[in-house]
């Protein structure tokens, strides 16, 4: 049955289902229930006499105007407004086989990260007892490794590729084991702090599936890393709270339960959180709205005002930043901050939009993060003119110099955007361009730093 | 007739009861149930009934239960529950109340 225009039937029926799917408040059962209403009466309307399409016409009024529908249903239907977490298939999906196979990959691999941290203790390497060093090393050693096995699974990655991917991490095991450390030295300290960093590029190499130049996969690979931080805070949070019953559960009965928290529950679950963490970020990309995004538009202007009252207060005081250790190490760990604010609002800002206010604002952030810094280089370079030379003072002076460079760059770069000489994808690209850097210098501490200052 | 959207929601729920207290329907039949006890009078948007069948489903005053059709679509039966005969029940005296209310007064001045 065809109307005069040549649309069938079924289309302006499939059309109509279409505007119902996408509503919110109508799931897939009731868009048939009210799909069988539509054919009922439109089966009622052709027996009395009427064409196909008038049928259709006649029916569709009767239902009643979307609008309205769809806002008496999410009236009885609130939940659906929250967007659900389900991972699996649509009921019209058919086979779920994929969901389930990646459902099993994912448990396996968590168990698999969660098993791998207890091996050591096999061999005699104890978290209490001495082999916490060993631990702090090797650490991300344990988990990265099966987050690549994930992506490479899940991108299908070639054999040759999984062999480069396979690569840094062998080198990985062999730095963070060779070097005689000295016990309780900084080069120790540094090289735990500084190997998930290097990893954390081979795991992007995964993520983009191979393809880290290709398309604004780098992007999406920021974006993945700041869903995952604030999902691996949440699962730490509620990983807190069971250990935390625990305990009490178990000491309610006279029995310490210690040894099981501290030697399984919070290093498994630690481990096994990356894995899992991952997965639910790559299942609820379509789902809920990005986090790390909002965080950013909430805190840029607090930052701001934060850094623009801290420089007039030394401004005004004349006070000089201190040159402990700490001190300066936090003062990195704020560039770091200010970075990853700049990153994420790249990262979700629509590259053809006008220059609005927040980009303004951005601006404003960017120089006042980098007036901070040179009070903080001052004071790095008083204290190694002073003092001489630590692992410590070189890594925080080389990690200052890298966003140094970045925060210079992106603030000219915001200048050029904000006159409209530049747009502003030359931001985004100048920001994915840069991760390797933080990788790269992090590699140069794990591998060059030890034997340089002596494993001290 | 316009029954505006107040009457309309009051009168829906001991409608549909007692429609499904006759017999199991579903949705197009019971739509066609109210044209024909009314005469043709009492119009619904019909679409506006689905979201009254769930709520009542919610409230366990009916079940619902996919079955097939004589054309062998999937369609969703409903069946009214002994809570929903009860609720019946109470919302029949309250109509009647209502209604006999009206008619004695309606008696007195409309004798015109």
């Amino acid at each position: 049955m065809t109307t005069p225009s040549g649309v069938t039937l079924e289309d302006q029926i499939a059309q109509w289902r279409g505007y119902l799917h996408r509503r919110r408040a109508i799931d897939g059962r009731d868009v048939e229930e009210l799909e069988g209403h539509l054919r009922d009466q439109m089966a009622a309307l052709t027996t009395a006499g009427l064409a196909g399409d008038e049928a259709f016409l006649v029916a569709v009024k009767r239902i009643g105007s979307l609008d309205a529908l769809s806002r008496e249903f999410a009236r009885e239907h609130s939940e659906r407004l929250w967007k659900q977490l389900v991972i699996a298939e649509d009921d019209a999906g058919g086979s779920s086989s994929p969901v389930r196979a990646e459902t099993i990959v994912v448990f396996g691999l968590a168990m698999a990260a969660a098993v791998a941290i207890k091996v050591p203790e096999l061999f005699g390497i104890h978290y209490i007892g001495g082999g916490m060093p060993f631990y702090a090393r090797n650490g991300s050693l344990f988990v990265l490794p099966f987050l690549v096995v994930y992506f490479a699974w899940k991108r299908r990655l070639s054999v040759a590729a999984c062999a480069a991917l396979a690569a840094p991490f062998t080198i990985a095991i062999v730095f963070a084991n060779i070097y005689p450390f000295v016990s309780q030295g900084s080069t120790q300290a540094l090289t735990a702090l500084h190997l998930p960093i290097a990893l954390w590029l081979v795991v992007g190499f995964a993520y983009t599936g191979g393809r880290w130049f290709v398309g604004s996969g780098r992007m999406n690979f920021v974006r993945f890393s700041g869903e995952l931080f604030i999902y691996y805070v949440l699962i730490a949070l509620g990983g807190g709270v069971l250990t935390a019953f625990t305990m009490m559960m178990f000491n309610s009965i006279g029995m310490n339960a210690q040894w099981f928290a501290q030697g399984w529950l919070v290093p498994c679950g630690a481990m096994g959180a990356v894995i899992v963490g991952s997965w639910l970020v790559e299942a609820k990309q379509n789902v809920i709205e990005n986090m790390a995004p909002v965080l950013t538009r909430l805190f840029t202007p607090l930052f701001t005002i934060i850094l623009l009252v801290f420089l007039a207060t030394v401004a005004w005081t004349g006070s000089a930043i201190g040159i402990e250790r700490e001190v300066l190490i936090s003062f990195d760990l704020l560039l770091v901050a200010v970075v990853g604010l700049v990153l994420y609002a790249v990262s979700a800002r629509d590259p053809q939009a006008p220059p609005d206010f927040f980009d303004r604002l951005q601006l404003l952030l960017v120089i006042s993060a980098l007036a901070v810094d040179a009070l903080t280089l001052t004071a790095i370079a008083s204290r190694i003119s002073e003092f001489g030379f630590t692992p410590n003072r070189v890594a925080a002076l080389g990690e200052n110099v890298i966003l140094l460079v970045n925060l210079l760059w992106s603030g000219w770069l915001y200048v050029q955007f904000l006159r409209g000489g530049k747009p502003f994808a030359a931001l985004e690209r100048w920001q994915t361009s840069y991760l390797p850097i933080y990788s790269a210098w992090a590699t140069i501490v794990v591998i060059v730093f030890p034997p340089l200052f002596a494993f001290t | 007739m316009d029954f505006g959207k107040d009457l309309v929601a009051a009168s829906a729920t001991p409608l549909v009861l007692a429609i499904l207290a006759e017999r199991d329907s579903y949705g197009y039949a019971i739509i066609k149930r109210v044209t024909e006890l009314s005469g043709g009078h009492l119009q619904w948007t019909d679409g506006m009934l689905y979201p009254v069948l769930h709520r009542l489903e919610r409230q366990g005053l009916v079940a619902a239960k996919w079955g097939t059709s004589d054309t062998g679509r999937r369609r969703k039966y409903y069946r009214i529950t002994r809570d929903g005969r009860t609720q019946l029940a109470a919302q029949r005296q309250r109509w009647k109340v209502v209604d006999e209310t009206l008619h004695a007064i309606w008696m007195k001045t409309s004798t015109a």
